[in-house]
């Protein structure tokens, strides 16, 4: 493999591994708070594509009506806001009506129950969208730019340059603010935190509020990428960032993000080297060798493992 | 307690709605014909349609089902056998695009509805397994679109009314040798866990070994994959000059859009797959100039063709696809089997088999695809059409490509 070769994977691996890292971030978030997989993120990842066509379509026909112009930048940042707060409240609906009922049930019904509020994402989405797949209209000229025979692109960069910032920032929040303060105390001793005046039922719907921004900003990233939507775009990707999830330690975010660009380097590079027909077991084997060498994947810590169940 | 019962009882009521709302699958696409008594079948002919209505390829079961019900609408839903005028009832079932969702409806329309003739499956992925079932309970089928030559083979019920793939890769490969004399040097992209594609790939490349083209790179990628970016790369280093990709139209945009993201300003070449749907809204201008194998073409239409182009857009709103012609084509072709079999007995096995061979027999028909002439092989032999995706976003015809013996039309 010639050094440009090698830069030009590089690239395609950080773009690709900054979705994995942004949906995994929801899981382990709302795990580490919450002692709980959503299983329904991936599809909270699709409502957030789908939800940003809508805002995106309808602002462009409004700058196309007259009435105000806007640049297609502006266009973009306001999609990404709008579906930043559609997807939350999604969240926030699946957190109310599937999770918080079961908040003292056995984990394996609260799993369950998450799995069955994603198969009602998806087929509310077909019966009510149909089964057509959806064009993402394109906001952004794109611009190839070639870098010492490497090529990138604009939505590249983008893509890159948001994940970073996004992760940045739920950093600061989880370690700076007084929620991020709650949020940790949850997750370091949850019985406790209610009688320190700090209310479960404001702590849920905060953490998944964060997730779900996560995912839909994943979401208009990865429709601006790819530009073709289909109700069942986040089982598959949902699925592996889970796996980057849990290899990067369940409960972690800054494991999720590692975890969530190793993952992507890993297929990219695998496709690179083996013929491109082995790469999901080459790469899924490798996953599961990391987790055969450390089980609670790179940040878990067992600690938390003994608080329930 | 109450508190307790909102939400179970919320989620009941909405799944209620959504369950109350939902119509049943397979509903009679006309009213049900009154039955008449002493003549077989109480006077009605039932033929069953197994379309991808949901799942990756909505658009193409949409067109099947509207080409299907454009062809019995001309004849008024009545076609006479022999001494007497049946009336035809339509039954729609939807294959999800999947194979087992297909095998299913198949079986339902042979033993539970009795149909006496089958269309479909569409997709090879469906239209193989879908074909084995048929030919087990001896039921003649015609796939409108399905070009994997398993459909048909060695399954004396099942028939097709398009080419089939070793015939559209070797097609394909003869043209690109022809037509780009400065392209030696091909690579393939395609996806490794669908029968169509696969196939398709490996005829094209062993097409393309018979006429002296190197395929460099046999890249796959497996379905519902989005990202192409380590095959695409691998692609550009490889020196290839041609990009062969025998995808649907929901994947190839995104292969085109990706290609061209990291420097790809080659040709890049298709098959049929790619006028099954709407191509032109998911690609827009980013697949102009490229062009593809398929059944028949849009812009440039004459005579019969047209005239089903303009009835077609008339009654629906837009204009066929492929997939819409082809299975236009495949009713008629099924109506003149089953009104050569001289009259029907009552026997569901009999008038079964009596139509089989009589698919078998038909020779020189004029459809909207292009003239077919039939074997029991199921087969039929006619030309391919090479269309370009013009600055329009509509494919026009820009070539014929015909089997040997076959002459080019007009």
């Amino acid at each position: 493999m010639t050094l440009t070769a090698f830069l030009q994977y590089f690239a395609n691996a950080l773009q690709w591994g900054s979705f994995y890292a942004l949906i995994a971030i929801g899981y382990s978030m709302v795990y580490g708070v919450l002692m709980l997989y959503n299983f329904a993120h991936g599809d909270i990842f699709m409502s957030g594509a789908y939800i940003g066509l809508f805002v995106c379509t309808g602002l462009l026909a409004i700058s196309a009506g007259g009435l105000v112009s806007m640049p297609p930048w502006l266009i973009l940042i306001l999609t990404i806001i709008g579906s930043m707060i559609g997807t939350s409240l999604v969240g926030m609906f699946v957190e109310r009506v599937a999770y918080r009922p079961l908040r003292n049930a056995p984990r394996a019904s609260a799993a369950v129950t998450g799995l069955m509020v994603g198969l009602l994402l998806e087929t509310t989405n077909l019966w009510v969208l149909g089964a057509e797949r959806r064009h993402y209209p394109p906001l952004i000229k794109v611009m190839s730019y070639k870098i010492g025979g490497v090529s990138i692109t604009n939505t590249k960069i983008m893509v890159i340059g948001v994940a970073l910032l996004v992760m940045l920032i739920m950093h600061l929040i989880v370690h700076k603010t007084k929620i991020g303060l709650a949020m940790r105390a949850c997750a370091y001793d949850f019985p406790v935190v209610p009688l320190m005046g700090v209310s479960i039922d404001f702590i849920a719907p905060a953490t998944f509020v964060l997730g779900s921004s996560a995912a839909a900003i994943a979401g208009v990233l990865f429709s601006i990428s790819y530009p073709v939507l289909e109700p069942y775009m986040g089982m598959l990707i949902g699925w592996k960032a889970f796996i980057a999830a849990i290899l990067g330690g369940r409960g972690s975010i800054k494991g999720a993000l590692l975890a969530g660009y190793l993952l992507g380097f890993i297929e990219i590079f695998v496709a690179a080297i083996f013929p491109s027909t082995l790469r999901d077991l080459i790469a899924y084997s490798i996953a599961l060798l990391i987790l055969t060498f450390r089980p609670l994947g790179f940040f878990g810590e067992p600690y938390s493992a003994h608080m329930r169940l | 307690m109450l508190k307790k019962l909102i939400v179970p009882f919320s989620v009941l009521t909405l799944l209620a709605v959504l369950v109350g709302g939902c119509k049943p699958a397979a509903t009679p696409a006309a009213a049900t014909p009154v039955p008449a008594a002493g003549i077989p079948y109480g006077g009605v002919i039932k033929i069953g349609n197994v379309a991808p209505m949901t799942g990756d390829i909505p658009k193409v079961g949409e067109d099947g089902d509207n080409g299907v019900k454009l062809a019995l609408e001309e004849i008024g839903y009545e076609l006479k056998v022999g001494d007497h005028t049946y009336k035809i009832e339509y039954l729609l079932e939807d294959n999800e695009s999947k194979a087992e969702s297909a095998t299913a409806a198949a079986t339902k329309l042979i033993k539970e509805d009795k149909v006496l003739a089958l269309i479909g499956a569409y997709a090879s992925k469906q239209a193989v397994p879908m074909g084995e079932v048929a030919n087990r309970y001896k039921c003649p089928d015609i796939s409108p679109w399905s070009t994997n030559p398993r459909t048909t083979k060695n399954r004396p019920y099942v028939f097709r009314a398009c080419f089939i793939d070793p015939f559209q890769g070797r097609v394909g490969a003869r043209y690109i040798k022809e037509t780009w004399p400065d392209v030696k040097k091909v690579a393939v992209l395609y996806d490794v866990a669908s029968d169509y594609p696969k196939g398709l790939a490996e005829e094209f490349k062993a097409g393309c070994e018979e006429v002296g083209l190197e395929v460099v790179a046999f890249e796959t990628f497996t379905t519902k994959d989005r990202d192409f970016s380590s095959q695409l790369t691998k692609i550009i280093n490889s020196g290839a000059q041609l990009l062969y990709t025998p995808q649907y139209y929901d994947e190839v945009p995104l292969i085109v859009k990706q290609a061209k993201e990291l420097g790809w300003d080659k040709i890049i070449f298709g098959s049929d797959s790619w006028a099954g749907g709407d191509l032109a809204s998911l690609c827009g201008d980013d697949c102009v100039g490229y062009r593809f194998t398929t059944h028949y073409a849009m812009v440039g239409a004459k005579g019969k063709t047209k005239k089903f182009i303009d009835a077609f857009k008339a009654k629906y709103g837009y204009e066929p696809s492929d997939v819409g012609a082809l299975a236009y084509d495949a009713a008629q072709i099924l109506l003149e089997a089953i009104k050569n079999t001289g009259g029907l007995t009552g026997d569901l096995e009999k008038d079964r088999d009596a139509i089989k061979d009589q698919l078998g027999a038909i020779k020189e028909w004029k459809g909207v695809t292009g003239t077919m002439n039939f074997t029991p092989e199921g087969d039929p032999i006619k030309c391919a059409v090479i269309c370009e995706y013009n600055k329009e976003h509509k494919f026009e015809l820009v070539d014929w490509a015909c089997p040997a013996g076959v002459p080019k039309p007009e």
